[in-house]
């Protein structure tokens, strides 16, 4: 075991030594394919999610960038770009309704599906997760193979979907119908051909999760002393494995509706343009809503449960301090688990369903605030006291806390039914769940890209660029979603294709989008600096040690920078002690490794 | 360094990775066709007209349908028996008998949809055709999934039975579940979509 402390504090390259006259001979060498492309391999997997998940990140984000442009100059041609859109797609450079649309659209998706939950699930979960717990790999890596690449393939259909006749899906990420169904474009069935693939791959992600996390369990890890992270990515598995399902119900029986000609979804006597619909009817377009929400609630708990695991891990690392509260952390998260399944018609106040049904979807949703709240709380109390170093990192994970906070506290509001009426499908909506996503999940996404990039290439990345890269974030992502919260309760729709400029009750709060827009560029132009730093320093970062932050966790302290090819370790772990003994009185160090002896 | 626990079981949870694993996939299935199951309830109670289904399809097919999954269930569980004691030759027997009942319970079926498409009852008829269609194709894509991995473990898969017995033996066993799991979904599916 004392080999295993004293590598982890071994200076800069001699991890390569040790790489060279390691006895791991056995391996026949790999060729590029087999340890880059199909690799079963948990740490390139998780290096192929992450940079899938960055590039699709940066795409949607381009989605974005485009609509405001519409939004802040209506029906103006946008320049330069404008002219390569197509003339199905904007003549003139002037961008179409049905544009627009498939903008929005795939923007949600692209997001959510693509980017967060693959970058936060597939990437951090899969890289750090493993060497978190001491496992040589995942439980079962040709899964975890088939899981990134079943990915892979749902995202090519999503991004080819554009280039289709009649462009992609048109009918919002939550593809409400009967105006999905009835719309005359084949965008939606690819659509729901790519989230079938999606679905299929987080199912065998996230059953390959819960299994290495009970099994491959280091000796002398008990379940009370994994690193927060670790459970933040164990109950978010459970919420894939059983709420991705019905989505893929609902997905088949609308695919059935698209192709078959079924009416699942379309009610009887349903006209369009004038024409009663050639269907059999008899279908409940509620029943869709019923079951995407059934999914997509819990799905938010997935984009944010994976974010307060990281931004756990870098608060008690950054602070010197264990994390105020940890079981009761954990049994926060588990009761959110648990909750997030019973508060899904929330999104539903306005669809008539009764006040019953009201009364008891606000009753929950109420209930589950309490647990996301008692988390906030306990990393705010986790800083008291503690002499914080501010770098990049930290400076990400301190500004999800109010950033989250905000996306929290307006949730209330559209949680409860009466302030829902006035609030539903407003831009207030749209500010509330990118308070949560972007400033909330993305910052701590990107604040684990920071901590974890000494772990992946053994260099840390440019500090100044980063700081560049957070201020110039932090001020541009709430310059955009700020003036949402004003337009919104001034009564502005989302996805309206002019911003809203035919209202007369939109007119006082319109010079904001102007606004918005202006800072959603900026803030394209602030992730320059972050390009620029995550290329730069693979190659000419600063080299440093295994265990540059002084941090306990095993994926730190026992492994070297980055861990060994095969098995990760060099021989298993075993581990001692709680996972954040940050400065034990009486001790010569402020940190006191999981693995070592006492 | 080899992934521990794939044969033997953990001695604190008592499990092997792969029986876990198959048991939490089997939890997800039944949540895809709960929601299944969950749209059927939601579309008979709003609907105005709801066809009785021993009306509609032919029970006595179905019945026969059902004896044969529940038979390819037991001879699962003796392709599994046979292996637990050393009989090779007799395991290939059982499994090779659970994928001929997997595929007669198809040939069924493929009646029975040629016969009420060529009726023009095909899923597009009404709401009750349509989850029909649904439904029981889903399952019978399960029942296609279910043979090729019977017959991958009937054949090349066999090669295991040579160097590591014990883990062969579990992987019959966990084929053996999803194929009970595919099995229960059709005892559900045939009262209520038969007999209701």
């Amino acid at each position: 075991m004392d080999n295993v402390t004293t590598a982890g504090h071994a200076p800069a390259g001699s991890h390569a030594h040790g790489h060279t006259s390691h006895a791991h001979v056995d391996h026949h060498e790999q060729s590029f394919v087999t340890k880059w492309i199909f690799s079963q391999d948990h740490k390139v997997i998780g290096i192929q999610y992450t940079l899938t998940a960055l590039l699709f990140l940066l795409f949607g984000f381009g989605l974005m960038a485009l609509m405001r442009y519409q939004l802040a100059f209506p029906m103006q041609p946008i320049p330069v770009i404008g002219s390569l859109l197509g003339a199905a797609n904007a003549p003139g450079g002037i961008m179409l309704p049905e544009f627009y649309n498939q903008l929005g659209a795939m923007h949600g998706t692209i997001m959510v599906f693509l980017g967060v939950v693959p970058l936060a699930v597939g990437g951090f979960g899969n890289y750090v997760m493993p060497l978190m717990i001491g496992a040589p790999d995942m439980a079962f890596p040709k899964l975890n193979m088939a899981s990134y690449w079943v990915y892979f393939v749902g995202g090519c259909i999503m991004l080819a979907s554009f280039f289709m006749p009649g462009g992609a899906a048109q009918s919002g990420w939550t593809s409400y119908p009967p105006l999905s169904v009835i719309t005359a474009t084949n965008g939606q069935t690819w659509w729901l051909l790519g989230m079938i693939c999606l679905i299929t791959s987080s199912l065998l992600g996230s059953v390959n999760f819960i299994v290495t996390i009970v099994q491959l369990r280091a000796k002398g890890l008990g379940f009370f002393r994994l690193p927060f992270f670790v459970w933040a990515q164990f109950v978010t598995s459970f919420l894939l494995l059983l709420a991705f399902p019905p989505l893929e119900a609902a997905g088949v029986l609308q695919l059935m509706d698209k192709v078959a000609g079924t009416s699942f979804f379309l009610p009887s006597g349903l006209v369009v343009g004038n024409r009663p619909l050639d269907i059999s009817g008899g279908g409940n377009p509620l029943l869709w809503q019923h079951l995407f929400w059934f999914l997509a609630h819990p799905e938010v708990y997935v984009l944010i449960l994976p974010a307060m695991g990281i931004v756990s891990e870098i608060i008690a690392n950054n602070t010197r301090k264990p994390l105020w509260g940890y079981r009761v952390l954990v049994y926060a998260i588990i009761f959110l688990g648990f909750m997030s399944f019973i508060v899904w018609a929330h999104h539903m106040f306005m669809t008539g369903m009764g006040t019953t049904m009201n009364s008891f979807f606000q009753t929950t949703t109420m209930i589950i605030s309490i647990p996301s709240v008692i988390i906030l709380s306990a990393l705010f109390l986790s800083l008291y006291g503690g002499s914080i170093r501010y770098n990049t990192p930290m400076l990400f994970a301190l500004a999800f806390l109010p950033m989250f906070g905000i996306g929290g506290l307006t949730g209330l509001p559209l949680g409860l039914a009466p302030s829902d009426i006035h609030l539903h499908d407003t831009y207030y909506v749209i500010g509330h769940f990118h308070y949560v996503v972007a400033p909330g999940t993305i910052f701590a996404l990107l604040a684990g890209i920071y901590y974890w990039f000494p772990k992946v290439t053994g260099r840390q990345m440019n500090e100044m660029l980063g700081k560049l890269h957070f201020i110039g974030s932090f001020i541009c992502i709430n310059g955009i979603f700020f003036p949402m919260f004003i337009q919104g309760l001034h009564g502005v729709n989302r996805r309206l294709y002019d911003g809203g400029v035919q209202y007369a009750h939109a007119q006082p709060v319109l010079h904001w989008n102007q606004f918005m827009s202006y800072a959603a560029w900026g803030l394209m132009l602030f992730q320059l600096p972050f390009i620029f730093n995550f290329f730069w320093s693979i190659w000419k970062g600063k080299p440093v040690g295994s265990n540059p932050w002084k941090a306990t966790t095993l994926d730190w302290a026992a492994t070297t920078s980055p861990p060994l090819a095969h098995g990760n370790f060099e021989t298993a772990p075993e581990v001692f002690h709680g996972p954040y003994e940050y400065s034990v009185p009486g001790r010569a160090q402020d940190y006191l490794p999981q693995n070592q002896r006492d | 360094m080899e992934i521990p626990y794939t044969v033997d079981v953990r001695p604190d949870t008592g499990l092997s990775n792969g029986k876990f694993g198959v048991w939490l996939f089997l939890a997800s299935e039944v949540m895809l066709f709960a929601a299944l199951f969950s749209s059927y309830i939601l579309l008979r109670v709003g609907s105005v007209e709801w066809p009785h289904g021993y009306e509609e399809l032919s029970v006595p097919m179905a019945f026969f349908n059902t004896v044969v999954l529940i038979t390819s269930s037991v001879t699962m569980v003796m392709a599994w028996a046979s292996l637990k004691m050393n009989d090779f030759g007799k395991f290939r027997l059982y499994l090779g008998l659970t994928i001929l009942l997997s595929f007669v319970f198809l040939i069924v079926k493929y009646f029975e949809y040629s016969h009420h498409l060529h009726a023009g009852e095909g899923p597009w008829h009404n709401t009750y055709y349509a989850i029909y269609f649904t439904i029981t194709g889903l399952h019978g894509l399960h029942i296609i999934g279910g043979i090729v991995v019977n017959a991958y473990l009937w054949g090349p898969g066999a090669k295991m039975w040579q160097t590591a017995k014990e883990r062969f033996t579990n992987r019959i066993e966990i084929a053996g579940l999803y194929w009970h799991f595919v099995d229960l979904v059709w005892i559900f599916l045939f009262p209520v979509l038969y007999l209701l």
